[in-house]
């Protein structure tokens, strides 16, 4: 099979570190790495692995003959919604890893394959791919009517994008519990902490659930989905066991199930606890590599 | 230099915030109705209402409130004569719509807490809130946990966000005497004329009305309590001591110490379910430096899973959890069980 070809838009510590994760892809072959810094360390890198480093945009990456299959936009949200329709326009599918949130939301264990033809699809935020998941395994067994997730990450790996505009990350992640969790009502609360030497990605998710609900097969599901997780997420793991509590009045009368995470990160460029920004990088990797099955087979039946 | 010709700080009661922690999120429009009637009476000028974690703090992780917070600060502000009501929020937690709710609901004062490190997630709400002609407050939370010299930095990105006066919040009462004026006479020297500051004190080692005295020599301008300690932890600073101790010292707070003593007495204290103890968790807290919203929290873990409330705190404590992060309480209590 040949690898579908690949830019990465945006040469700092995301790109610089989904770069590693795509060198290693059966998939993928990133060929190009673009930035608008000649002097930029991830530039430097990109041409050391054998990379195509360009230091002047996407426009210069766009009017060469030779042309990426995929592209994946680790910039801004307020750049990629400028590069969106170019890429759109000449065919060349779009995973986005700002918050911009123009495609559908995916999480490659839950919708994936809903997907695999869409120009252009968002991968929400970290809270959402490291959460979503779990909803997603309490709703397919039970009728989740309110769902809640905290994030906690470590502040040095909270960058100045999120910290000026902490409301996308609440406002788009509530969005994802409900729309791809499958919970009525989502609520996203974020928390940056920063302990030395810095935590570990910490995630939990409340999910409200019937008095009467079946404890044992929401246990067995939420089970599964993790170790779906991880299978593209290797520091993706359960802290304790499910803990069930019957309604009470704190509680707002609901029973409910909590599910407590932690996301290591694989250390490819940035730290391993930056679990936050480890499942984004994991998770547009294992998108790309729908992506690219998808064009392959295509290829073939051509 | 007095807070105005007639103050010379301004008192903000929070027993209708700090004290929804100890309600465990319980509150009715009766007990607001009925406290802020005592607190305005007796000449508070700015009563704190909202759920005990801000804005949107309903929810499975810090408690759901008996009735919407929304629905409490419109019979706040419908109840006062003369106090400003003023609400909280968390960035991360509450949104924008959030404030923007609260200030068509009547509230006038804004305020606006991150953990102490972290002030730069909260410059687009300060940007918001004076938009909508809101007056607005900084917290800096868990403020014992950073020397002087950071928090004034941090009380800096606050100040230029629109921020008008930054708190030293002292959330796991863990301050102790000159800590607290070291702390206040930094972020004076720093904001000069751009913001006041000012001082939130907890109970947690009896020292509420002693560091919020020093915070006033050290050149505080406002000052929060509550009254009869209605608050997290071993509670706040109680109101009522305070202004007792601040007219013997002639510092001028425009509250009638008579009336405060008897509104505790016979107002607030009946709506709370049991008095606020510096007992062992509370003092727990204070000694090792834990978010004191973690009391109740800890104390329901403890019953369910059968550990030590005591050790759930202390372990909270060496993993330097911040505020907000209750959720971690659960797993801790769950990984003591496992190793009885």
């Amino acid at each position: 099979m040949t690898k579908a070809t690949a830019a990465i838009v945006g040469s700092g510590n995301i790109g610089t570190d989904l770069m590693y994760k795509l060198l290693r892809s059966d998939g993928i072959e990133p060929r190009w790495m673009i930035g608008i810094d000649p002097e930029s360390p991830g530039l430097k890198r990109a041409a050391e692995e054998g990379l195509h480093a360009g230091a002047e945009g996407v426009d210069e990456l766009l009017a060469q003959d030779e042309r990426p299959d995929l592209v994946f936009e680790a910039t801004s949200a307020s750049v990629h919604k400028a590069n969106a329709p170019k890429y759109a326009e000449l065919g060349i599918q779009a995973v986005d890893l700002t918050p911009a949130a123009l495609g559908p939301a995916v999480v490659p264990a839950v919708n994936l394959g809903e997907h695999l033809d869409a120009p252009n699809v968002s991968l929400i935020t970290c809270g959402g791919q490291a959460t979503i998941p779990v909803v997603h395994a309490v709703s397919r067994v039970t009728e989740v009517a309110y769902a809640e997730i905290v994030a906690s990450v470590a502040s040095p790996s909270a960058g100045p994008g999120t910290r000026a505009n902490i409301d996308e990350f609440t406002i788009t992640t509530s969005r994802g519990i409900e729309t791809i969790g499958g919970a009525a009502r989502g609520k996203a609360i974020i928390i940056l902490n920063p302990a030395e030497p810095p935590m570990l990605m910490q995630d939990t998710v409340f999910c409200s659930i019937p008095a009467d609900a079946d404890r044992e097969a929401i246990a067995a599901s939420i089970h599964e989905v993790v170790g779906q997780v991880a299978s593209y997420v290797p520091g993706y793991r359960l802290r304790a066991e499910p803990q069930f509590d019957d309604p009470s009045a704190v509680n707002g009368g609901l029973a409910r199930v909590a599910v407590f995470l932690e996301v290591e990160g694989a250390g490819d460029f940035l730290p391993p606890y930056s679990g936050n920004l480890d499942i984004m990088t994991a998770a547009a990797t294992k998108v790309g590599e729908g992506f690219a099955q998808r064009i392959a087979s295509q290829r073939a039946a051509s | 230099m007095p807070y105005s010709t007639d103050l010379d700080i301004r008192v903000t009661d929070s027993s209708l915030r700090d004290g929804s922690h100890a309600k465990q999120h319980q509150f009715t429009v009766e007990h607001v109705r009925s406290i802020v009637g005592a607190l305005d009476d007796a000449g508070v000028p700015v009563i704190e209402v909202t759920h005990g974690d801000g804005l949107g703090g309903s929810s499975f992780n810090y408690g759901f409130s008996h009735t919407p917070e929304q629905e409490l600060i419109k019979a706040a502000v419908q109840t006062a004569q003369r106090a400003k009501i003023a609400f909280l929020m968390l960035p991360g937690l509450g949104v924008q719509d959030d404030i923007r709710e609260a200030a068509g609901n009547g509230a006038s004062v804004c305020r606006i807490a991150t953990h102490c490190t972290e002030a730069d997630i909260a410059v687009q709400h300060f940007g918001l809130a004076r938009d909508l002609g809101l007056e607005t407050v900084g917290f800096l939370m868990m403020a014992h946990s950073r020397p002087p010299e950071v928090l004034a930095k941090q009380a800096r990105i606050m100040a230029d966000a629109g921020c008008q006066c930054v708190y030293v919040v002292d959330s796991a009462g863990a301050l102790v005497m000159e800590q607290t004026s070291d702390r206040i006479a930094a972020l004076v020297a720093e904001l000069g004329d751009d913001a006041q500051v000012g001082f939130h004190g907890h109970e947690n080692l009896g020292l509420g009305v002693a560091n919020s005295v020093l915070a006033v020599r050290a050149g505080a301008q406002q000052i929060d309590g509550s009254t009869r300690r209605f608050g997290a932890g071993a509670g706040n600073t109680p109101v009522e001591a305070f202004v007792a101790v601040a007219e013997k010292l002639g510092i001028r707070t425009g509250i009638d110490t008579l009336k405060i003593i008897e509104a505790a007495e016979n107002v607030v204290r009946p709506v709370m379910d049991g008095e606020c103890l510096l007992d062992q968790l509370s003092l727990t807290m204070g000694y090792a430096g834990v978010y004191s919203s973690f009391l109740k929290h800890a104390g329901r873990q403890a019953a369910k899973y059968g550990v030590s409330g005591a050790e759930i705190l202390l372990e909270a404590g060496r993993r330097k959890l911040v505020g907000g992060q209750e959720d971690q309480l659960i797993e801790i209590a769950v990984a003591l069980a496992a190793k009885k």
